[in-house]
C-alpha cells in the first residue's frame, strides 16, 4: 500500500478583487475553486494547464506562501493550515520549492556557499563547521563544480542557476519538493539536463515531487500521476499512462491534441478549440470549460460536474464530466 | 524541376557593438533559401541568433547593431543595399513581420483599426473609407467576430491570442509575399497556440505566401514548415528538407537537440541531453561553435571551423564528420544516422 | 468621463478644507497680535480691545474659522487690516500678474523641455543629446534669482537689450519668463528624455517600424504620446513650484505680483491678504493636478474610467 505523504482537502484560494469609490472587495478572482488531491510517498504528482488556471496557486496554497481561503493541507497526517507561524516555518524544512525563474530567486549578493547554507543554519541541519564541507557535497550532488562555490549567481548560465536552486532545495533533506515550472525557462537541450537530474535525485534521496508545468511533454517525461486544471478545478485525474493514452475530459482531449508532435510524418485529429479562456472573475456556471467544449448540453450549463470513475476507466483516473459515458462510446462524437 | 527562390540568404553576418565598442557577432555566417509559397523554419535555442537573422532581413536591428557582411536576396534585390526609403517600402508591404509577444506588440494607446490603418495608408494609399474596409475584411480573415466593433477597440481590450490575430491581419494588410512569423506562439496556451498555427497555415495555403517561421519549438517545425535551417551559436548549422531533418539529421547539434527533446507522444525512459553549456556570444570558439559539446569532437573540430557544405540533394550541413578531412572513427557517420532511425 | 470629474472634484472638497484649516491655524500660531501691530506700539489697551473686536479676533478660534471659511466660499475674504481694502480688490490683479507670469513661464518650459527631450533621446549619445543633458544640468543646478541676476546684468545693463524691471510690455516680459521656466525646461528636458528612451525600446515601436513608417512618424505619433505620462506630470509639479519660484522673480524684477504681495503682507502681518493669497495658490495647484489626472484619462486609455 502506497503511503500518502501529502492530502489536500477543499483547497480554495480566493483573491480579492478592489473595486468602487471606496476601494472595497467588489469581487473574488477564484483562483482555486475546491479542489482535493493527494500525493504519495516518492511519486511525482504534476499538475498541468494553461495560464490561469491555478496550478502554481495551488503549490503556493500548499506551502502558505498565500494564505489559502479555505481547506485543508495535511502533510504526514497533520494539518499545515492549522500551524502558527513557527511551527510553519519547521515544517519548511520538509517542504522545498524550485521556482521557474531561478535568478529571481537567489540572493545576487550571497555567493553559491552562502546561499546553500543558509537554509541549514537556519533549520540547524548540521553542525557550522560542517556547512561548507556539506554545500560542496550537494554542488558535486547537482553536478555543479565544486570550485565555484564562492563565485555568484550572475556568473552562472540559467540551466546552471536552475542547479544552485535545486541544491539549495536539497540542502535541508525536504521530504516534497514542489517545482513551479521548475524547467519552463531552460533551452530544450539544458532543459534535458535539468530532467534527467532531477529523476535521478528522486531515486537517491527518495523524493516526492509536486510539479507544476504546462509542458506535457515534460509532464510525461517526469510523472507518474496528472492532475489537469482549467479555470481552477481539477478535470481530471490519473497516472500518466492512462491520462495520455485514454484521456476522458473533452479539455484534456483538446490540450493534448493542440500540442505539436515533432515528427511531421505523424498526422492526427486535432480538436481546435474555439475562443479564450474565461476569466476567472465570475467563471462559467456549470461546468467550467462549457463556453469552449465541442460536447456542451443543457446540462453541462447548469450542473458543476463530479470527477467520477467509470468502469473503462483504470482504478484511480477520474474526470469531471457529464458525458464521460456517452462520448466513450462514440455517440457523442466531433463533427467534421 | 527547379523552384522558384524568393529569398536567398548568403552568409549574412550581424554585429553589435557595446559600450566599449568591443564587436558581439551575434549571425555570423547564415545562409538559407526560401522558394516560393513554401515555409522554411529556424530553429535554435535562445542565443542561436534566429531573431537577429529576422530582424536582419528587415534591416530592423537595433542602433548599436549593423549588418556586416553577406546578401539578402530577396527577387534578386539585395536588401542590405537598398536605401532607408526603399527598405521602409517593402517593410510591411512585399515583407511583413509578426513578433512574440502579442501583449507588448500594439501601441496601447490607439485602437487596433488605426494601427491596421497606417500600413494600409502608406503603401496602398487608401482613404478612411477604402481603408474601413478593407480592414473589416483582414479582421474577418484572421478569425476575428465583429469586426466593426473590434476595429474600434484599444489592445488592452483584447485576449493574448486575440491580439496575435490583429498582429496577423495587420502583416497582411497589404498581401506580403514574405511573412517572417518570430516566436509568434511562444507566449501562448497550447490552445491557442494551436489556433494561431491553423490560421497561419491556412492563410498560406490561401494567398500563397511564403513564410519564415522562427521557433524553438521542433513541434511546430514539424507541424508548419517544409525546409529547416538548425542555427547554433549564429550560424547555420544544417538546412534541410523537413521529413529528412527528423528523420535523418546529420549535425550532431541536431540529433542532440531531437534526442533532448522530451515528447508527450512517446514515452521516453532517460532523455539524452546534450552535455555542457550554450557558448557566451562574447566568447565563441575558435573552431566549430558546437565543438565543445560534442560527443564525436576531434582536434580539426577544435581548431578549424567548418564550411557549410552542400551535398547533391540541395541540403546543407557545417560539420567535419561529413567531409573528406574527417579524422575522428569513420563509423560516426553512420551511427549518428541509425541513434534516430 | 464626467462621472470621472465630477468625483474628482468631490474628492478636493476635503482637500481644499485641509488647505483651508493649516493655513488659518498657521496664521494664528505665529506669535504677536495683529491688534497690537494695526493700533501702533503705544496704543491703550481699550483701542487695542476695540480693533479686535471690529476685527472679529475676541471670538473663540473655531468661531473665526467659521466666518473665514463661510465668507470664503463666497470669495469674500474680508478687508485687508492693513489698507482696509477689500482683499479681493487688492488680490485680483496681482493675482493676474502672477498667473501670466506662470502661464508664459510654463509654455517656456514645455516647449523648450519637450524639443530638447525628444532631440536627446532620438539622438542618444550624440552631442546633441550631451549638450542638451549637460545645460539641462546647469539649468537645474542653478537658483533662479541667481539666474535672474545675471540676466538682467547681460541683457538689461552690459547688452542693453531689454528693460531690467516691470511687467507689461513683451520685452519685459522675456527675462523674467527665462528665469522662472529655466528650472522647468530642465526638469521637463530630463523627463522627456528618459520616457521617450523608455518607450522607444518597446516592442511596438518595432513593430511600427516593421509597418514600413517613417522615423519621424515613429517618434512623434507612436512614441510621444506614449511617452506624455509622465511628463504630464511633471509639468502638473511644476506648475505648484512656479507659483513659488514666482515669489523670487517678482522680487528680483520689481513686478508687483501676488508673491511679492503676500511676501510684503507677511511681515505687515495682514492675515486676511496672506491667507486669501495662500488659499488661491493651493486652490490653482489642485486644480492643476485635477486637469493633469483627466489628461492622462485622454493619453491612456488603459487606466479604468472608475
Amino acid at each position: 500500500m502506497k503511503k500518502e505523504l501529502l492530502k489536500v482537502n477543499n483547497l480554495k484560494q480566493y483573491f480579492p478583487v478592489k473595486g468602487g469609490f471606496l476601494g472595497r472587495t467588489v469581487n473574488h478572482v477564484k483562483a482555486v475553486d475546491d479542489i482535493s488531491f493527494e500525493i504519495y510517498e516518492g511519486e511525482t504528482l504534476s499538475v498541468v494547464g494553461e495560464s490561469g488556471c491555478g496550478k502554481s496557486t495551488t503549490g503556493r496554497a500548499i506551502l502558505r506562501l498565500e494564505e489559502p481561503t479555505d481547506g485543508e493541507v495535511y502533510f504526514e497526517g497533520e494539518d499545515l493550515l492549522a500551524l502558527n507561524k513557527s511551527q510553519m516555518r519547521e515544517k519548511r524544512k520538509d517542504l522545498q520549492v524550485i521556482f521557474q525563474d531561478p535568478y529571481a530567486s537567489l540572493n545576487p549578493r550571497h555567493t553559491v556557499g552562502q546561499i546553500l547554507t543558509e537554509a541549514m543554519q537556519i533549520q540547524k541541519i548540521a553542525p557550522r563547521s560542517e556547512l561548507r564541507k556539506r554545500a560542496i557535497e550537494l554542488m558535486e550532488i547537482v553536478g555543479l563544480n565544486a570550485e565555484q562555490i564562492d563565485r555568484y549567481p550572475h556568473e552562472f548560465s540559467g540551466g546552471q542557476r536552475q542547479r544552485i536552486g535545486i541544491a539549495r532545495a536539497l540542502s535541508v533533506d525536504p521530504k516534497l519538493i514542489i517545482a513551479d515550472e521548475a524547467v519552463s525557462a531552460l533551452d530544450v537541450s539544458i532543459q534535458a539536463q535539468v530532467l534527467n537530474l532531477l529523476k535521478r535525485l528522486q531515486r537517491e534521496f527518495n523524493l516526492t515531487y509536486l510539479f507544476i508545468a504546462h509542458d506535457l511533454g515534460v509532464v510525461r517525461h517526469i510523472s507518474d500521476r496528472i492532475i489537469v486544471m482549467y479555470l481552477g478545478k481539477i478535470v481530471e485525474i490519473a497516472d500518466k499512462k492512462s491520462l495520455f493514452e485514454n484521456p476522458q475530459h473533452p479539455y484534456t482531449k483538446a490540450l493534448l491534441s493542440a500540442i505539436p508532435i515533432p515528427d511531421p510524418e505523424k498526422k492526427k485529429e486535432r480538436i481546435v478549440l474555439k475562443g479564450d479562456v474565461p476569466s476567472p472573475i465570475n467563471p462559467p456556471q456549470g461546468c467550467r470549460f462549457h463556453t469552449r467544449c465541442p460536447f456542451a448540453t443543457e446540462i453541462c450549463r447548469t450542473k458543476v460536474p463530479e470527477l467520477r470513475n467509470l468502469d473503462h476507466m483504470k482504478e484511480g483516473h477520474r474526470a469531471a464530466c457529464h458525458h464521460i459515458e456517452k462520448i466513450h462510446s462514440g455517440e457523442m462524437a466531433l463533427q467534421k | 524541376m527547379k523552384e522558384e527562390i524568393i529569398l536567398d540568404v548568403r552568409d549574412l553576418r550581424t554585429s553589435f557593438f557595446d559600450d566599449e565598442g568591443f564587436e558581439i557577432k551575434a549571425v555570423d555566417g547564415v545562409s538559407f533559401e526560401l522558394p516560393k509559397g513554401k515555409t522554411l523554419g529556424i530553429v535554435g535555442e535562445s542565443g542561436s541568433g534566429k531573431s537577429i537573422t529576422a530582424l536582419s532581413i528587415l534591416r530592423l536591428i537595433a542602433k548599436n547593431g549593423k549588418i556586416a557582411g553577406g546578401e539578402i536576396l530577396f527577387n534578386n534585390r539585395d536588401l542590405t543595399k537598398l536605401s532607408e526609403k526603399d527598405i521602409r517600402s517593402i517593410r510591411g508591404n512585399d515583407i511583413s513581420m509578426i513578433f512574440q509577444e502579442p501583449m507588448t506588440s500594439l501601441n496601447p494607446v490607439y485602437t487596433i483599426g488605426k494601427q491596421i490603418y497606417e500600413a494600409l495608408k502608406i503603401h496602398q494609399g487608401m482613404d478612411k473609407e477604402q481603408g474601413k474596409k478593407r480592414i473589416i475584411e483582414l479582421l474577418e480573415l484572421v478569425g476575428i467576430p465583429s469586426p466593426e466593433q473590434r476595429m474600434k477597440q484599444y489592445p488592452h481590450e483584447l485576449s493574448g491570442g486575440m491580439r496575435q490575430r490583429v498582429m496577423i491581419a495587420m502583416a497582411l494588410a497589404c498581401n506580403p509575399k514574405l511573412l517572417i512569423a518570430d516566436e509568434p506562439t511562444t507566449a501562448l496556451d497550447v490552445t491557442i497556440q494551436a489556433q494561431i498555427l491553423e490560421l497561419i497555415n491556412s492563410l498560406q495555403e490561401e494567398l500563397g505566401m511564403s513564410v519564415i517561421m522562427i521557433t524553438h519549438d521542433l513541434g511546430v517545425v514539424a507541424e508548419t514548415c517544409d525546409y529547416v535551417a538548425v542555427m547554433y551559436g549564429g550560424q547555420v548549422v544544417e538546412y534541410q528538407e523537413v521529413k529528412e531533418l527528423f528523420k535523418n539529421p546529420k549535425h550532431p547539434y541536431t540529433v542532440g537537440l531531437l534526442n533532448s527533446m522530451p515528447r508527450h507522444d512517446v514515452d521516453v525512459d532517460e532523455l539524452e541531453p546534450i552535455k555542457g553549456n550554450v557558448p557566451s556570444i562574447k566568447n565563441m570558439p575558435k573552431g566549430c561553435r558546437f565543438a565543445p559539446r560534442c560527443p564525436f569532437a576531434t582536434e580539426l573540430c577544435v581548431t578549424e571551423l567548418p564550411k557549410l557544405d552542400r551535398k547533391e540533394d540541395g541540403s546543407e550541413v557545417r560539420c567535419w564528420i561529413y567531409s573528406d578531412k574527417w579524422d575522428g572513427d569513420p563509423e560516426v557517420k553512420v551511427r549518428n544516422e541509425e541513434r534516430t532511425s | 468621463m464626467l462621472k470621472f470629474i465630477i468625483r474628482r472634484l468631490l474628492q478636493l472638497i476635503p482637500v481644499l478644507l485641509g488647505v483651508t484649516i493649516i493655513v488659518f491655524s498657521l496664521m494664528h500660531l505665529t506669535p504677536g497680535n495683529p491688534a497690537h501691530i494695526i493700533a501702533g506700539e503705544n496704543a491703550p489697551p481699550e483701542t487695542v480691545a476695540q480693533i479686535e473686536k471690529r476685527l472679529g479676533l475676541d471670538e473663540p478660534i473655531p468661531v473665526q474659522f467659521y466666518h473665514f471659511v463661510k465668507d470664503a466660499v463666497m470669495l469674500d475674504f474680508g478687508n485687508s487690516w492693513r489698507t482696509s481694502l477689500p482683499v479681493t480688490t487688492e488680490l485680483w490683479p496681482r493675482f493676474w500678474v502672477t498667473f501670466e507670469l506662470a502661464v508664459y513661464s510654463m509654455i517656456f518650459s514645455i516647449v523648450v523641455g519637450m524639443a530638447a527631450g525628444i532631440i536627446s533621446a532620438v539622438r542618444q549619445y550624440s552631442w546633441a543629446d550631451v549638450t542638451v543633458m549637460l545645460v539641462a544640468l546647469f539649468g537645474l543646478s542653478m537658483p533662479n534669482f541667481w539666474l535672474g541676476l545675471m540676466l538682467m546684468q547681460w541683457f538689461s545693463i552690459n547688452l542693453g537689450w531689454l528693460p531690467p524691471t516691470g511687467w507689461g510690455s513683451p520685452e519685459q516680459i522675456i527675462l523674467p519668463v527665462i528665469t522662472l521656466g529655466t528650472s522647468g525646461a530642465a526638469v521637463i528636458a530630463r523627463m522627456t528624455r528618459s520616457s521617450m528612451l523608455d518607450v522607444i525600446s518597446q516592442d511596438y515601436i518595432r513593430t511600427a517600424r516593421a509597418k514600413g513608417l517613417k522615423e519621424r512618424v515613429i517618434t512623434y505619433r507612436h512614441a510621444l504620446k506614449n511617452a506624455l505620462i509622465p511628463i504630464v506630470t511633471v509639468i502638473g509639479l511644476q506648475f505648484g513650484g512656479l507659483l513659488a519660484g514666482a515669489v523670487l522673480t517678482e522680487s528680483v524684477f520689481a513686478i508687483n505680483g501676488m508673491g511679492k504681495l503676500i511676501v510684503d503682507r507677511i511681515l505687515a502681518r495682514d492675515f486676511p491678504v496672506v491667507q486669501a493669497g495662500i488659499l488661491v495658490i493651493a486652490v490653482v495647484f489642485v486644480f492643476i493636478n485635477l486637469l493633469v489626472d483627466i489628461s492622462y484619462k485622454f493619453l491612456n486609455k488603459r487606466i479604468d474610467m472608475d
